[in-house]
């Protein structure tokens, strides 16, 4: 047996060849599947590879935006209209991997990868998922990222776009309210780029008096996760010095960080207060 | 035996073709099928930037891109860098400056930093810090390279001016 690659016109079709075939792995950027390729995890089954344009689409002119799950990290970047969201792209390695990697990957992405996705659950994005020939169906990234956990990484899983839910052909995100409203940050080890330590992001939205806070983590747990207690801690209050020090009391909850290579569980929790609150007081560095 | 692709494209000017296999990736194609063995293979995860080619302009890491979706694209690697015996000013900078030491890492920094040239001929030390941030010196000799990029924007910008 060996790699068959599979060149589909539409996403419809891609999205068939998945439902059908177990085996079959969805190239995006290249970034997940060819490592899987490269290092003999992949040796045999279906990947497929998507010509349809509108995968690699961006409507950003409106307050409501629409990124083709195939729009790359370079593509965000080269986007005045998606000034907001150029952090969390410029985040994902150096600049040969962001002209590959693609937003509909990163939601595949397993810790502590994954920041873009991070960026996406903070902004309370819709995940447009098909399965097989049959219609698209939206869901919130929250519902999405657990159905993922549980999903695991079995046949079918792409680079990512596609898993047993069916194929992720797009994602769509209200624009924040205003530029201050939304922050982000990385934080790891190697300068200038390094795989995270964590990231967060949060979404603020409501001036001076905090309303809908939404707050995420990414490399905190085995999917990004809200950080329910610090938006609580913020709700109805001014960004100020006691509502960033209730928000790092409550840092830590529901948090299970993994230790590998990059840092230790106990050293991710030792320093989560530190890094949300530089985040809220919108410090640099 | 596996059915063999056939696939065509521009690599440093020149139009080439080959033979592949489904999921051999550029990288194998390069160096196997097309004896250009100016990019290599490092990491095989994307984390080491020395398999970095141009496809269309644009910094890609050969090892990770399938040689099928290059058809009908155009690819440059270091090997087309030199005019002849005249180097690319990028590789002159780069010998002045000592910046290759065992030279590993050095056709993919090249590329990097090409690419980086070609979108901002002025770039800052701290473009030039991002632009090679996904390319790693296990000699660690960042400084020499980065004032060798620098190097070579200041002498394309006098030239042209």
């Amino acid at each position: 047996m060996a790699i068959d690659v599979r060149s589909c016109a539409t996403m419809a079709e891609a999205a068939g060849i998945l439902s059908g075939d177990r085996s079959a792995r969805l190239l995006g950027g290249g970034t997940i599947v060819m490592r899987d390729v490269n290092e003999g995890r992949l040796t045999e089954g279906v990947i497929i590879r998507i010509a349809d344009p509108a995968f690699r689409q961006i409507a950003a002119s409106g307050s409501r935006v629409e990124l083709g799950a195939g729009v790359t990290m370079a593509m965000v970047l080269a986007s005045r209209d998606l000034a907001f969201l150029h952090a969390p792209a410029r985040a994902i390695g150096g600049p040969a991997v962001r002209s590959m990697a693609s937003i509909g990957g990163n939601l595949f992405a397993q810790t502590p990868y994954g920041d873009f996705a991070v960026a996406l659950l903070a902004l309370d994005a819709q995940v447009t998922v098909q399965s097989g020939y049959g219609g698209a169906r939206s869901l919130g990234i929250e519902e999405f990222l657990a159905a993922r956990d549980r999903g695991g990484q079995g046949g079918g899983q792409g680079d990512g776009h596609g898993n047993a839910l069916g194929l992720v052909t797009s994602v769509s995100l209200q624009r924040p309210a205003s530029a201050e409203a939304f922050r982000f940050r990385k934080v790891s080890r190697v300068k200038p780029k390094g795989v995270s330590v964590m990231c967060i992001a949060a979404h603020l939205p409501g001036g001076a008096r905090i309303t809908n806070a939404r707050v995420a983590y990414g490399a905190m747990a085995p999917t990004p996760i809200r950080a329910r207690g610090v938006e609580r801690a913020l709700e109805g209050k001014a960004l100020d010095a006691a509502s960033i020090a209730a928000a790092q009391l409550a840092a830590g909850e529901g948090v299970q960080p993994a230790t590998d290579a990059i840092a230790s569980a106990w050293y991710r929790r030792e320093v989560l207060p530190v890094h949300l609150g530089r985040l809220l007081m919108n410090e640099a560095g | 035996m596996a059915r063999k692709t056939p696939i065509q494209f521009r690599l440093n000017g020149a139009d080439r073709a080959a033979f592949v296999d489904a999921a051999d990736t550029l990288l194998n194609t390069l160096r196997r099928s097309l004896g250009d063995f100016a990019p290599k293979y490092g990491c095989g995860q994307g984390a080491c930037g020395v398999c970095t080619v141009l496809i269309d302009g644009e910094p890609h890491l050969s090892c990770l891109t399938l040689a099928v979706a290059t058809e009908g694209r155009s690819v440059e690697t270091a090997s087309g860098l030199a005019d002849g015996p005249a180097l690319h000013p990028l590789q002159a900078a780069f010998m002045e400056h000592f910046a290759a030491q065992c030279g590993f890492c050095t056709p993919g920094m090249l590329m990097a930093a090409k690419a980086l040239l070609d979108h901002n001929p002025s770039p800052t030390r701290q473009d030039v810090v991002e632009a090679i941030a996904g390319n790693i010196c296990r000699c660690t000799g960042y400084e020499p390279i980065i004032n060798a990029i620098l190097d070579a924007a200041l002498k394309r910008g006098s030239r042209r001016a």
